[in-house]
């Protein structure tokens, strides 16, 4: 018995999701039992993936010879760690990779999923977790009826805490199957980060009038180490990328601050953010229905107020150093 | 004799048709999986002791994300290509005027598994019991519902059917047997290739939405809208019960010339940075 937890590695370090995965299936084995073993493809070096350990993970198998490109290949390891492990709860983080995966393997196995869980799972009924539905307007509990739990853990839920040792790596080959997916080109956005793993967000709507005063919501987002955002009107316009999206037909966030800047927060938008653990708004518009669901709001011009708030906080971060 | 010149006239450009279609295109045969889902403005409560959503005064739509992204590119696939699109549907009568919407969309003709979706393995199992003889090229979803937002379906259907599975992709050109896609990575995006037959999972940018016009609306009306039996299949999961999140404290407003207490109270009350 034991939770197996797939990790995944990018340009040779553990990612972000990983370390919450493994910290995540931790909790899951104080509860329900067993260690915590952690599966991943890739060149990672071994001392990067030891740290795993740090955080409850007591071996990582790592596949070197694969890498992520081919989804059924990833199952095809998660299956052969599960089934070299005995593990009956397999955790994956509920990422593009996760989301992927996750389904593959639950088919395969006949193991029942629990898609983007926000909390630890319960024994209630044998096994229930909590999940975000209706695209965060309401909260679901998952009921899983097989002997195999299958969860993926939805990004930014849990802060993981470093603590333990750090774990052994045991190389782990196994066959995968040819892959069918071929990647011909990556193109990532250099320096920025990326949105879903983001811990602050500063996003803008309408209310900037144009893409050309997106300077002072980039200089926001530099100053707080904040990625920016953006509200689906000025997506579709074409100011700002689609990829910046949030909200129910975007991406669904939960920062542990959203700054939302001119977004008036139709419902659609409320439902991509309403995760997020701090919420300010800036709106000139008094009765705007997003002061609703704030914590702090800013009734206010956000060309006068954007710059000052800028201001503040690099006299914050000077006073703090 | 004159009608041997009459076959003549019309089988011989059908079959030089024929060999260039062989030969630069391949007629697509499309299955899209159409979900319904409450419309996005819709209020969520539950009732029955939070058990069962509350389905008064809920208008269903398409699931934004079959319809936008997954139907109209399988349309436009068709249209470049030739071949059909037939959208399939696990559900009861209740879905069938979302059914008939995606036909009046421009879908050929719909297939509905006459069960009601349990959860997205029984469907997975439907819609791959159904495909797995039908000799499509492609299989699309959305990427997600806007109701239950698992994103299980379409790699639950490839693991079933031992396809490739192309997940969350915002872009899908096919030439010949190979789909070249966009697919969405952490921090950007990737292009991949995979011979078909596989199954994609469609996110934002693979398509624009189409309204549908009268003439469309009119001849949905008799497409073909074939009801299945349901295979035997076991769910694997289950919602046990709903709730819904806290009412947010009041909002404390700052003012607007003062961003300095802003930024004391986020890093202070709110410990947010």
């Amino acid at each position: 018995m034991s939770v197996l937890v797939y990790v995944e590695t990018t340009n040779g370090k553990v990612a972000k999701n990983g370390f919450e995965a493994v910290f995540y299936g931790k909790k899951v084995a104080d509860k329900f039992g067993g260690d915590v073993v952690a599966v991943t493809s890739g060149s990672a070096d071994d001392s990067a993936l030891a740290e795993l350990g740090n955080y409850g993970a007591s071996k990582v198998l790592v596949n070197k010879g694969l890498n992520d490109a081919d989804d059924s290949q990833t199952a095809k390891l998660v299956q052969a760690a599960a089934d070299k492990t005995g593990a009956n709860i397999i955790v994956f983080s509920h990422d593009l990779i996760g989301k992927a995966v996750a389904p593959r393997v639950s088919a395969a196995l006949k193991a029942g999923l629990v898609s983007g869980a926000i909390d630890a799972p319960s024994d209630e009924n044998g096994f229930t977790c909590k999940v975000n539905v209706f695209s965060g307007k309401a909260f679901g509990f998952v009921n899983v009826k097989t002997a195999t739990r299958i969860i993926s853990l939805l990004p930014n839920s849990f802060k993981p805490e470093s603590g333990g040792s750090p774990a052994a790596v045991e190389a782990f080959d196994c066959d995968c199957g040819a892959a069918r997916v071929s990647v011909v080109e990556t193109k990532t956005q250099d320096g920025e980060i990326p949105l879903p793993e983001a811990e602050l967000v500063v996003s803008a709507g309408r209310g900037l009038k144009g893409p050309e005063n997106w300077g002072m919501i980039e200089d926001l987002a530099k100053e707080l180490g904040a990625a920016t955002a953006c509200s689906r009107p000025v997506a579709d316009i074409g100011w700002r990328p689609h990829h910046e999206h949030v909200g129910q037909t975007g991406v669904a966030i939960r920062p542990n601050l959203y700054i939302a800047v001119g977004i008036s927060g139709a419902i659609q938008h409320l439902a991509g953010v309403n995760g997020s653990k701090v919420i300010v708004v800036i709106n000139t518009d008094a009765e705007a229905p997003f002061f609703k669901a704030a914590d702090y709001g800013v009734v206010g011009d956000a060309f006068e107020v954007v710059p000052k708030l800028v201001e503040a906080v690099k006299k914050f971060k000077a006073s703090n150093n | 004799m004159s009608e041997k010149y009459h076959n003549f006239i019309i089988f011989a450009p059908h079959s030089t048709n024929d060999i260039v279609n062989h030969k630069h295109t391949q007629k697509m045969k499309i299955l899209v999986c159409i979900s319904k889902s409450p419309d996005t403005t819709s209020k969520i409560a539950f009732t029955d002791n939070n058990t069962k959503f509350d389905e008064t005064g809920v208008q269903y739509i398409v699931n934004p994300y079959d319809e936008w992204y997954a139907l109209v590119r399988g349309l436009e696939l068709k249209e470049a290509m030739g071949g059909t699109v037939t959208t399939i549907t696990v559900g009861t009568a209740a879905d069938d005027p979302t059914i008939r919407k995606a036909l009046a969309i421009g879908a050929d003709d719909a297939v509905r598994i006459d069960a009601e979706a349990k959860d997205a393995y029984f469907v997975a199992k439907q819609i791959a019991e159904y495909a797995k003889d039908q000799g499509f090229d492609l299989i699309l979803t959305g990427k997600e519902t806007i109701d239950y937002n698992g994103s299980q379906v379409a790699g639950m259907i490839a693991a079933d059917l031992d396809l490739p599975f192309l997940s969350l992709a915002s872009k899908l050109d096919v030439a010949g047997t190979t789909a070249t896609l966009e697919l969405d990575i952490t921090g950007g995006t990737k292009v991949v290739k995979a011979e078909l037959p596989a199954v994609v999972s469609c996110a934002k940018g693979m398509a624009e939405q189409r309204i549908p016009n009268m003439r469309g609306i009119m001849a949905a009306r008799t497409k073909p809208l074939n009801v299945v039996a349901p295979a035997g299949v076991e769910e694997l999961t289950s919602f046990a019960s709903y709730s819904t999140p806290d009412a947010k404290s009041e909002c404390k407003y700052v003012d607007p010339s003062n961003m300095d207490e802003l930024v004391q109270l986020l890093h202070n009350e709110a410990k947010a940075i």
